[in-house]
């Protein structure tokens, strides 16, 4: 691959890039109002909160018109808003970076982040508590655009984190449920774990290079020695691990889809478990400076894509089926990332696509959901596809983008990624393909289970089509799941070069190449494998789930990655707690408190000290102070 | 001379203090707090002067014998802590102004009047720069804990009132012998004074600079509980008001912390750098010990302190890694301590007046009845976490990124505190705020936040967040004290390996 020319030359913010910042304040604001207001504002609350985003998705819009007019060197621009603190030689300023990869995702963000919305409106119309619903996802938006407009790595970790928080708030917003709460607590400590890395890769940009600023970090980067800069890329990496749900940190992403579905499809799907990609790929500038570590991106990338998709091919909880397909997405991004080159902008395109086709499906699961009275397990389901026309047709038109049927959206980035890995190293490419068999292998499944075949309602369900404040958001992701592949194919790579640095795009020859026709074969595979299995007249699906061999019990048991963590650290560390809290009691305490008990004498008189009247050691205390100033005047005297 | 506005200062609630020894009875509430008041306005005010570019120091020959002065100054960190001070004792004045008339043999005026005094005592050692008027006052600063804690509380008030005494004694009295060295040193060098300036001139090295370091060392460590005399604290956080607590840990314990820079570090710079290596690795098992112990702590009260166990930890690792960075984190970090454990402090006092007990197992659900107590318990745990937003993040940032600079591993060890912060905090959250609501629960939390409840959460809130949005002028405002002490350390920050 290509190293890095120079670095991108920031232009200082005019005009509408000013505003810049208020895409951030406004939901924040606004998040803030609806948590303050109180009940006056359970009745139009959420229609602030929309509005709240599509304010904010206009400004990007501007800003991307705006960019698209300018010449491809001059669309990376500065626009610090103030100094947030300085300590010595460092500075950390509160500033937003807007470029071709930030605007691409604050679009993203703020896009679809108003379609679920607008969706919510619908799904969370019953709950009580939708005003701070409302309220969260607010919080949510203005977090996460922070955390790609920042400039530098520390105002990016305060958005890295906040999301983090909007995240559990989310997760757990059905709090009464025990099972919420301690999954929101999960995804945020192994989200923790993973932010150890932004904390170590931060504490070594200011040792190596003494800033923390994007454009600074990324022109002296290549003065730090090869040892730092290997450690860095590994630092960043695990950052990436715990927000994307990555190997080995995966294990909050299936927990977390106890939140509401619009929060799945938002922040466990579109946006927010991406920031790991965008970390790297932001961080490009490291890893062309340590072959070892991009190495370590393209290996947690290529087991990630395969343990998602092991783990989608064996979940009965559609949103579950759907989780591992994200984690096992988000692989093929972080193999991207990792190759590369022209690979980070495909790492994006895929990123883009996936953002539209996996929310679409998520809001569809919720609407199903809707129409099961909450009912999450597929064995329940069957033939909704009469009952749902809307949502059916939706869902295919996400299912045939993420399968990869040419001329849907994941076509197009999948295809790429695949061709990118293969020129990397062929097995990693061969096992990107055999990825993309086992997707169209458990999304078929999922089809069939789902939309097509014999119904198999519980008693008492009588599924109905949702309301159209939910179904148009569907309509129109739906739409971008069509054509999104075809909209940004042929310029992404363009668009990003100047940022990114590489010199040369990758070709799309998805009909000449061997890995296309190959990806293809291994589609249509999984796709027969499917139908063979849970679509033919002949075969029944039972209600409860049958035993299963060793390897499909294990995808369902999540690879056993929590008892595996159970026993490696959860149950160390609360024995060492206990073992603390009671040592702390019967030898630190008992050590001192023991030599009192030596001198039995001493202690009965203090206890008798303490029966007496407390004005005593009042006066005994005073005179006390005053004695050791008496001394001390006395000592000097003699 | 200038007009003594230092003085004046600690004097102030010094007579509001005295007031309260007159049998007032109703008037004791409404005069506490107006006095309070009145100090955090003159507090306030000293604070923008400062700002502005005044300089305090107010000197008077006290015992001219030993060289004594009355002399009181300002630099940044001690007008932190003077501010800190002055904003917190009204706060805690208005949560805890619903005591009973009543409490064995105290009455609520006594509990103005004991706080009163504290606060007295406490601005007059944030301010001292004499040893020996430093040293007179931290012990004065035992009379008003002491009683605070043995007369107000839980049932084992009086046992733990003493354990904190005999710590805090056997603490003082080492420091009193390194006290008295330093006047044999002064003496011997001439003309005997307790000035900080004039003791700093005389480089004590050596030998006797270790001794004499470590008479003061101890002091602080028992103050600023660090592993391993540390046990008084969660003790007396169990059977003190919350109240109490607030100013015993907020407040008090930073005499540790601001002892250790203002007298360890500047009066012994070479034996502090001789016993740095011990004092990071002390801090280090104080940061994991403190948030272990905190995760497996069934008590609310004595959770908090063990989180503050594990933050303390913090400062005291951000001080001794001597870089300008984090020592003025740690600075940051003993006043954002101080607001976020107070906001920790005063809600589970809500939890227990309507609930009776600190007991976590005793809560469950909280949120669906009050969800304002359980939002601003939610927020104080995240400034607990250092959530960045929160001026928390900022210092605990500062004094872990100084500290990488210098010292990689040391930091990436004291790092775990932060993942473990995220553990006690979100499981004490947890466990006390969600899943299902018993019948008993529910009937104790009729009753969300009441209004005077909210003007105790908000101020303390409002200062987090905006310290944590806009801490720019505050931490300018900390760091030339981090810088003088840094020359006298004769310590440099590391260079980034690639700007050389």
């Amino acid at each position: 691959m290509t190293l890095l020319e120079t670095s991108v030359r920031l232009l200082p913010a005019v005009g509408m890039f000013t505003w810049a910042w208020t895409m951030i304040a406004v939901p924040l604001a606004v998040a803030a109002f609806l948590l303050l207001a109180g009940k006056v504002a359970d009745r139009w609350g959420h229609f602030v909160a929309v509005g709240a985003v599509v304010y904010s998705f206009s400004i990007a819009a501007c800003l991307f018109a705006e960019m698209v007019g300018m010449a491809p060197d001059h669309r990376a621009v500065d626009a610090p808003l103030y100094t947030w603190f300085k300590v010595g030689v460092w500075e950390f300023p509160v500033g937003f970076q807007i470029d071709q990869l930030s605007i691409l995702f604050a679009l993203l963000i703020t896009g679809v982040g108003s379609l679920i919305h607008v969706y919510s409106i619908g799904y969370m119309a019953h709950d009580e508590r939708r005003r701070r619903f409302f309220a969260y996802l607010n919080l949510f938006v203005a977090a996460m655009l922070t955390l790609v407009l920042a400039d530098n790595y520390l105002l990016l970790f305060v958005g890295w984190e906040g999301v983090g928080l909007a995240s559990y708030l989310l997760i757990g917003f059905w709090q009464h449920k025990p099972s919420a709460a301690a999954a929101g607590n999960k995804a945020f400590i192994m989200n923790r774990v993973g932010d150890l890395g932004m904390i170590f890769a931060i504490g070594s940009f200011l040792a190596q290079v003494g800033t923390v600023r994007f454009d600074a970090v990324n022109s002296m980067i290549g003065a730090v020695d090869s040892g730092w800069a290997t450690a860095i890329g590994l630092f960043l990496l695990l950052a990436a691990c715990g927000k994307s749900a990555q190997f080995p940190l995966q294990g909050w992403l299936l927990d977390a889809m106890e939140g509401p579905t619009p929060v799945s499809a938002l922040i466990h799907a579109a946006t927010m478990v991406t920031a790991g990609v965008y970390l790297i790929v932001r961080s490009h500038a490291v890893y062309e400076h340590t072959p070892f570590a991009s190495m370590a991106v393209v290996i947690i990338g290529t087991v990630t894509l395969l343990l998602g998709a092991w783990i989608g091919s064996s979940k009965d909880d559609i949103k579950k089926v759907l989780a591992g397909s994200t984690m096992s997405q988000i692989g093929y991004m972080i193999l991207a990332a990792g190759i590369g080159g022209p690979a980070l902008a495909l790492a994006i395109f895929h990123l883009l696509t996936h953002g539209f086709f996996k929310a679409n499906m998520f809001l569809g699961a919720g609407s199903v959901m809707h129409a099961m009275d909450d009912d999450v397990n597929m064995r329940h389901y069957g033939a909704l596809r009469k009952e749902l026309p809307i949502t059916h047709a939706t869902f295919l038109m996400g299912y045939m983008a993420i399968i990869g049927v040419p001329g849907w959206a994941g076509y197009f980035s999948k295809d790429l990624i695949i061709d990118a890995a293969v020129e990397f190293r062929w097995f990693i490419g061969a096992l990107a393909i055999a990825g993309a068999g086992i997707t169209a292998f458990y999304m078929t499944r999922l089809m069939f289970m789902t939309w097509w075949g014999k119904a198999r309602w519980r008693p008492g369900v009588h599924p109905h089509e949702s309301p159209k404040v939910m179904t148009w958001p569907l309509v129109i992701l739906a739409f971008f799941s069509v054509v999104g592949g075809m909209l940004m194919f042929w310029w992404i790579q363009t668009w990003l070069q100047p940022l990114l640095g590489y010199h040369e795009t990758m070709p799309f020859e998805p009909f000449t190449s061997l890995p296309g026709w190959a990806t293809l074969a291994v589609v249509v595979l999984g796709v027969v494998l499917g139908w063979y299995t849970f679509g033919r007249p002949e075969v029944t699906i039972p209600i409860e789930a049958p035993k299963a061999n060793a390897f499909v019990t294990m995808g369902r048991n999540d690879a056993y990655a929590d008892a595996i963590m159970d026993v490696a650290v959860v149950q160390p560390y609360a024995a060492l707690g206990r073992g603390i809290v009671g040592a702390d009691a019967h030898l630190v305490d008992a050590g001192f408190m023991g030599m009192g008990t030596l001198l039995q004498g001493v202690s009965e008189s203090l206890r008798k000290l303490q029966t007496g009247y407390v004005r005593t050691y009042a006066l005994t205390m005073t005179a006390g102070v005053l004695l050791v100033g008496l001394v001390m005047i006395l000592s000097r005297m003699g | 001379m200038t007009f003594p506005w230092l003085t004046i200062l600690g004097i102030i609630p010094l007579i509001g203090a005295a007031f309260m020894l007159f049998p007032v009875r109703l008037a004791a509430r409404p005069v506490g707090l107006i006095v309070s008041f009145v100090t955090a306005a003159v507090g306030l005010a000293i604070g923008g002067m400062y700002l502005g570019g005044t300089t305090f120091l107010e000197q008077v020959p006290w015992i001219k014998t030993f060289g004594a002065w009355w002399s009181l100054r300002l630099d940044g960190m001690s007008l932190a802590m003077v501010l800190m001070t002055v904003i917190l004792t009204p706060i805690v004045l208005v949560a805890e102004r619903k005591l009973p008339e009543r409490i064995g043999r105290w009455s609520s005026a006594s509990f103005f009047g004991l706080v009163l005094l504290l606060e007295s005592m406490s601005l007059f050692v944030f301010m001292a720069d004499d040893v020996l008027l430093f040293y007179l006052f931290f012990e004065a600063t035992l009379i008003p804990v002491y009683f605070l804690i043995g007369g107000f509380g839980g049932a084992a008030r009086r046992a733990a009132a003493m354990k904190f005494l005999l710590f805090s004694l056997a603490g003082g009295l080492v420091m009193l012998a390194s006290v008295i060295g330093l006047y044999a040193v002064s003496a011997s060098a001439g003309k005997p004074s307790y000035l900080i300036t004039d003791l700093a001139a005389l480089h004590i090295d050596g030998t006797s600079g270790r001794w004499l370091m470590l008479g003061f060392l101890l002091a602080f460590i028992v103050k600023a509980p660090m592993f391993p005399v540390h046990t008084w604290l969660p003790e007396a956080a169990e059977q003190g008001t919350p109240g109490t607590s607030v100013l015993l840990v907020g407040v008090l314990d930073k005499i540790g912390t601001f002892g250790m820079i203002k007298f360890c570090l500047v009066l012994f710079p070479e034996a502090s750098r001789w016993v740095a290596p011990f004092m990071i690795g002390l801090a280090l098992i104080s940061i994991i010990y403190g948030a272990a112990a905190a995760f497996a702590s069934k008590n609310l009260l004595r959770l908090i302190a063990y989180t503050s166990i594990s933050h303390f930890g913090m400062m005291v690792l951000g001080i001794y890694a001597f870089t300008s960075q984090s020592i003025t984190g740690s600075i940051f970090y003993m006043l954002n301590h101080g607001f976020s454990i107070a906001a920790l402090f005063l809600v589970v006092g809500f939890m227990i007046k309507r609930r009776g007990t600190a007991q976590i197992d005793a809560y469950g659900g909280v949120q669906k009845v009050a969800p304002l107590l359980a939002g601003s318990f939610l927020l104080a745990g995240l400034s607990g976490l250092a959530l960045p937003g929160m001026s928390t993040f900022i210092s605990e940032f500062l004094v872990l990124a100084g500290t990488w600079t210098r010292f990689p591993w040391v930091a990436a060890v004291a790092a775990l505190g932060v993942v473990m912060s995220a553990v006690y905090i979100l499981s004490m959250y947890r466990r006390t705020m969600t899943g299902p609501l018993s019948a008993d629960v529910a009937k104790s939390f009729e009753s969300d936040l009441s209004g005077s409840e909210k003007l105790v959460v908000l101020p303390l809130i409002a200062i987090i967040l905006l310290l944590g949005f806009f801490p720019g002028r505050t931490v300018e405002t900390m760091q030339p004290t981090a810088d003088s002490v840094m020359k006298i350390v004769q310590l440099s920050d590391p260079v980034p390996q690639a700007g050389k």
